[in-house]
C-alpha cells in the first residue's frame, strides 16, 4: 500500500504550454509493452509526426511546440558547436596563409 | 463486445480512491484490473479507433494525438497523487482483460522490480533556456559598437566595421551560450546531487517550441516525494537572476524518465 506524501502544487502540465513536455513523455518514454494491437510507434514518432510537422504543418508544430527531428543528434547546441568549428577552420586556414610570408619576412 | 483494453500503468494495490469523474482516453473511466497482486489501470477503448488500422490513422492526426496525450496524462497525474504509477507509453492496447492479465504474469517480474525502485519517488522536469537577444540589448559591448560603428550619412559600412560589428553580435551571443551552458552544469550538478537519479533529455526546438530562447538544458530529476517541496526551493534558489538565462521547472510526474531499465520487449512484426 502507498501512502501519499505531501506534494507541491503542480507546476503547469494542464495549461497548453506544456504539450511539447507531455508527448514527449507519453510517446518517447514510458514503458514499452508489445500489447495485442501492434502499432511501432517510433515509426510514427520518428517518420510520420516529423514529417507532418515539418512539411505540412509548421504553425502547427510551433503552437505544439515539439519537433522530433531535434531529438536527432543533430541537436541545435550542435549546430551552433558546426558553425564554431567552421570559424575555426577559417582562421587557421589564414594563419596558415600569413605564416609563410612573415617566414619569408623574418628570412630576408 | 467489441471493447479494447487500454492500459496506462502498472502499479501495486493503493488505498486512496481515484477522482470520481477521471475519464480516460475514449471517455469511458479507467478502472483497476488486479492480477498477481499488481494492478493495471485500464479503460476500455472502441475497436473503431484502437484496433491496428483505425489507431495508426489516428497516431497520424495531431489533434487526435493531443487530446489522447493528454487523456493519458491525465490519468497518470491522478494515479501519481494516490500512488507509484509505471507508465507505459501511449496506445498500449489489448483485446480484453485476459490479455492484460496474460501480459502482467509474463513481466510481472520486471514490474515489481522497477516499482520497487521508483516507489514513492516522482519526476521533476528542468529546463534552463538562454535568450541572447534580451541580454544583447542590455549588454554593456551594444554601447561601444554603435559608437564605433562609423555609420554616418548613408555611408557603406567598411568590410572591416561590419566584420567587427558581426563579431561583436555573434561574441555577445557566444557570452550568454556560454554563461548559460555553464550554469546549467553547475545546476545540474546541484540538483542531481539532491535528486536519486537524473536524465538528460535532448533539448527541445528553441524555434517550434514557443519558449522564448534556446533550450539548453532539459533534464529529469528523481526525487522521493517527500522531498519535493525541498526540491522546488533548491531549483528556485539555484535560479540565476542573469540576463539571458530562464530557468523552467516542471512536475511532478511520474517517473516516465526512469524507467529505463526495464527492458524492452523485442519488437514482433505482425
Amino acid at each position: 500500500m502507498t501512502t501519499p506524501g505531501r506534494l507541491p502544487q503542480p507546476y503547469g502540465h494542464d495549461s497548453g504550454a506544456n504539450l511539447a513536455d507531455i508527448l514527449e513523455r507519453v510517446l518517447d518514454k514510458g514503458v514499452v509493452i508489445a500489447g495485442d494491437i501492434r502499432i511501432n510507434l517510433l515509426d510514427i514518432e520518428l517518420l510520420t509526426i516529423k514529417l507532418r510537422l515539418v512539411v505540412a504543418s509548421v504553425d502547427k508544430a510551433k503552437e505544439m511546440g515539439i519537433d522530433w527531428w531535434e531529438d536527432d543528434p543533430a541537436l541545435s547546441t550542435r549546430a551552433r558547436r558546426d558553425e564554431l568549428a567552421r570559424e575555426n577552420a577559417e582562421l587557421r586556414e589564414r594563419l596558415a596563409q600569413l605564416e609563410p610570408a612573415r617566414g619569408q619576412e623574418e628570412a630576408s | 463486445m467489441t471493447g479494447l483494453r487500454y492500459v496506462y500503468a502498472i502499479c501495486r494495490p493503493f488505498r486512496s480512491a481515484l477522482q470520481r469523474q477521471l475519464t480516460g482516453v475514449a471517455g469511458s473511466p479507467p478502472k483497476q484490473l488486479t492480477h498477481h497482486g499488481l494492478i493495471a489501470v485500464v479503460s476500455t477503448v472502441p475497436e473503431t479507433d484502437f484496433a491496428e488500422e483505425p489507431l495508426r490513422a489516428h497516431l497520424e492526426d495531431m489533434e487526435w494525438l493531443t487530446t489522447t496525450a493528454r487523456a493519458h496524462q491525465q490519468v497518470i497525474d491522478a494515479l501519481t497523487v494516490v500512488t507509484t504509477p509505471l507508465p507505459l507509453r501511449l496506445a498500449t492496447v489489448f483485446r480484453d482483460d485476459s490479455g492484460v492479465r496474460t501480459m502482467i504474469e509474463a513481466r510481472e517480474d520486471d514490474f515489481r522490480r522497477v516499482l520497487d525502485r521508483l516507489e514513492g519517488r516522482v519526476e521533476w522536469g528542468v529546463k534552463v533556456y538562454a535568450e541572447p537577444e534580451s541580454a544583447q540589448a542590455a549588454g554593456p559591448e551594444e554601447g561601444a559598437e554603435g559608437a564605433e560603428g562609423g555609420r554616418t550619412g548613408g555611408a557603406a559600412v567598411s568590410g572591416r566595421d561590419y566584420l567587427r560589428q558581426r563579431r561583436m553580435r555573434t561574441r555577445a551571443r557566444e557570452d550568454v551560450w556560454q554563461k548559460a551552458t555553464a550554469f546549467s552544469g553547475r545546476l545540474h550538478e546541484t540538483l542531481s546531487a539532491f535528486a536519486e537519479d537524473s536524465r538528460l533529455h535532448a533539448p527541445q526546438s528553441a524555434a517550434l517550441s514557443g519558449a522564448s530562447g534556446q533550450n539548453i538544458l532539459n533534464a529529469a530529476y528523481l526525487v522521493p516525494r517527500a522531498e519535493s517541496e525541498e526540491f522546488v526551493e533548491l531549483v528556485d534558489r539555484e535560479k540565476d537572476d542573469a540576463p539571458g538565462i530562464r530557468v523552467e521547472l516542471t512536475g511532478p510526474w511520474a517517473a516516465y524518465s526512469f524507467t529505463g531499465e526495464f527492458a524492452e520487449e523485442p519488437e514482433v512484426e505482425p
